[in-house]
């Protein structure tokens, strides 16, 4: 972006601003020994055209909306349209989490996304003896249809997106809504939403497994194949980095394994036959937002550079929408504090402003209270209300992509790119994400990075306020959310119902075909969707498929 | 003369999958010359106490970060009871709301770290109350 002259020009003022610094450091030294993000990627003291002279503006940078999307996926950023504000919601049973998603539509969340129990997300029902003390406790608990239905009572599936957080299941809680919605007069091809899917990060990072890594994968691709031909408004996987992040990985793993991940399930796909540009377009992406405001920054803009140059050249994408990296972000959980909770809603700030500056194209904001517990109306109403600030009044949505042109961010963000398609090339020379995961080469990395940071945390070389400095004895708590035990009652009783109404030789007769199918090769969807019509529970398909693939098991590494 | 080391059995009940706390604690107590298991994720109280008595440990660390604790926890005590087991301490770590904490120590976990705790208060912890 430089001439050569005006680079060297700026390297020999470089040279005399060094004796300078010398001088002034001779008299009082910086800070810090060594100054590094929250990766602990180092940083210089200053960045200067020399550190972008080779950067091209038209071939690494490029408009909005243009290739490679360095600047963002849409010719009107954030000016058009302000990202999507969704907050991850979901708690006890379907009747308080569908009052919770009234709640937020009124107050100007403009989409769902749904938050399921541990029960639901590992594939189990309210009725195992597995699930005790579990029902309803981080999320909503979903048997059966009839949960479903209660879910989204009163919300306009044709005009409401909806997210959902699930995996194992991923493909029946799909089916449910597409049923549910149906039950309502609205066809499947009206519905718009996305289920997240992502298997890959599961044995890398987030451990809510339950089949092994092939039948997993063959699951996922039936409903990207799915959803390509009957629900095309549908996000059929979200590509997430949000829990690497959470499970200790710094920015740069983020990114590498995520787009790694991104490249399995686009081979996979490939491999089944199907037209890369039919599916690219509806795959999209989810990511962390930490506290180190500028290295975020950097990963976002890197993220969608990457993305966009290996779908068109490694998987030969012909149409635009298939390079685009779309995304939603969530601030980082684990950065929340239980001391000085009140805290929590700066932090929150911060990440959810580099999410923004970043091009996102949705994001929940975390609650102050959400490192204790779900959170309260009142704590959840600050979160919205800080994107709210951030997209109405604070002026960063005037114009697209701020930063670009930074010396410090464009380097930054070279610098991500570089040492994440190095991470890249290493798992293609492994074979492929799936043999990396075989040998637990990201669950490794990432638990590395961890402890790594642990340490730094212990030895006050990374401040985390009010936890490793400026303490105080704390007279102040905040109110908490619990969830009532009478939910989990509740729960058995219905499922205890709808098992009791429900037609036993239908149910009998879905369960035989769905094994039959698991075992061949035909597309599961249909056979999910007639299944959960006739109120089979998500324990019971399930267990089907345990039966069918058997059970991935956690190797405990650490 | 040799010191026997202590051994520790670092596990993680329930279905919650976030193990990133329990293998920090699982790294910083070996690296700081403890003998350490570790369960694995998705382990049943019957499963972690099976484990604590087969492999004789002098201490066991449960982890939970998804809300479960107030069953889990006080769960494995009583199964430590029933198998006459329960002179191995136990110690749990995790989300755990304050108003919670004198509900688990009555219930008879011995301490509770919450996020924060330096891993070397564990460390400190696990040689003052065993062996």
């Amino acid at each position: 972006m430089f001439t050569k002259t005006t680079v060297e020009r700026v390297a020999e003022r470089h040279q005399e601003w060094d004796k300078l610094l010398t001088k002034s450091l001779a008299k009082a030294p910086e800070r810090l020994e060594r100054f590094s993000t929250v990766s602990d990627e180092v940083i210089k003291n200053i960045y200067t055209p020399e550190d972008i002279s080779d950067l091209d503006y038209d071939h690494d940078l490029g408009f909005p909306g243009q290739f490679p999307y360095t600047r963002g996926v849409q010719a009107s950023m954030h000016r058009g349209r302000l990202w999507t504000m969704r907050q991850f919601a979901g708690m006890g049973g379907a009747e308080e989490t569908n009052a919770r998603f009234h709640y937020l539509l009124s107050h100007g969340e403009t989409g769902l996304s749904t938050a399921f129990d541990m029960p639901t997300l590992m594939g189990y029902d309210s009725d195992n003896p597995i699930s005790l003390g579990e029902v309803g406790k981080c999320g909503v608990a979903i048997d059966t249809l009839a949960d479903m239905e209660i879910l989204f009572e009163g919300i306009p599936m044709d005009k409401v997106t909806t997210s959902m957080t699930i995996n194992p299941p991923a493909a029946i809680l799909l089916a449910m809504y597409i049923a549910t919605a149906e039950k309502k007069g609205v066809s499947r091809d009206k519905i718009g939403g996305t289920i997240q899917n992502d298997m890959l990060k599961e044995f890398i990072a987030q451990k809510t497994f339950m089949l092994p890594p092939e039948p997993s994968m063959r699951i996922i691709v039936d409903t990207v194949e799915f959803c390509t031909k009957e629900v095309p408004r549908w996000n059929s996987i979200s590509i997430s980095g949000y829990h690497i992040r959470e499970a200790g990985s710094t920015a740069v793993q983020e990114l590498a394994f995520t787009i790694a991940d991104g490249i399995g399930y686009v081979q996979a796909c490939v491999d089944r036959g199907l037209d890369v540009d039919d599916f690219a377009p509806r795959l999209s992406y989810f990511f962390n937002a930490h506290v180190d405001f500028f290295e975020e920054i950097a990963k976002y803009r890197a993220a969608r550079r990457m993305w966009a140059r290996i779908m068109r050249d490694r998987f030969g994408a012909k149409n635009p929408k298939s390079m685009l990296l779309r995304f939603h972000t969530q601030t980082a959980g684990c950065s929340l504090t239980a001391q000085q909770p009140y805290n929590n809603v700066v932090r929150t700030s911060f990440q959810a402003l580099s999410a923004v500056l970043g091009g996102t194209q949705s994001l929940h904001t975390n609650s102050l209270d959400e490192t204790l517990s779900l959170p309260t109306e009142h704590a959840v109403t600050i979160a919205l209300r800080t994107q709210q600030i951030i997209g109405e009044e604070i002026g960063v949505t005037n114009t697209i992509d701020p930063l670009a042109g930074s010396f410090f961010v464009e380097a930054l963000t070279n610098e991500m790119e570089s040492k994440a398609l190095a991470y890249i090339q290493k798992i293609d020379d492994m074979g492929g994400i799936l043999k990396a995961i075989e040998v637990g080469f990201p669950q490794k990395e990432i638990a590395d990075a961890a402890y790594n940071y642990q340490r730094q945390i212990d030895e006050g070389e990374k401040v985390i306020v009010g936890v490793n400095k400026y303490r105080m004895d704390e007279t102040l708590k905040v109110d908490l959310l619990t969830i009532d035990p009478a939910v989990e009652r509740r729960q058995h009783q219905r499922l205890a119902k709808v098992k009791e109404s429900r037609d036993a030789a239908r149910v009998e007769a879905c369960l035989k075909a769905i094994e039959d199918a698991s075992r061949g090769t035909e597309n599961l969807m249909p056979y999910l969707i007639d299944a959960v019509k006739a109120y089979v529970s998500v324990q019971e398909i399930c267990d089907c498929w345990r039966k069918v693939y058997g059970r991935y098991t956690d190797p405990g590494m650490f | 003369m040799n010191v026997k080391k202590i051994k520790v059995l670092i596990a993680k009940p329930g279905l919650d999958g976030h193990d990133r706390g329990a293998k920090i604690i699982a790294r910083g107590l070996r690296d700081a010359g403890f003998e350490v298991v570790y369960t694995g994720l998705h382990q049943t109280p019957e499963e972690i106490v099976a484990t604590a008595i087969q492999e004789d440990v002098d201490v066991i660390g449960v982890s939970s970060l998804a809300g479960a604790h107030m069953y889990l926890f006080p769960r494995i005590i009583e199964i430590l009871k029933e198998k006459g087991a329960d002179d191995i301490p136990v110690f749990g770590g995790g989300i755990i709301p304050e108003d919670d904490i004198p509900v688990l120590l009555k219930a008879g976990i011995k301490a509770i770290f919450t996020p924060g705790s330096p891993v070397d208060e564990t460390i400190s912890w696990i040689r003052n109350h065993v062996g």
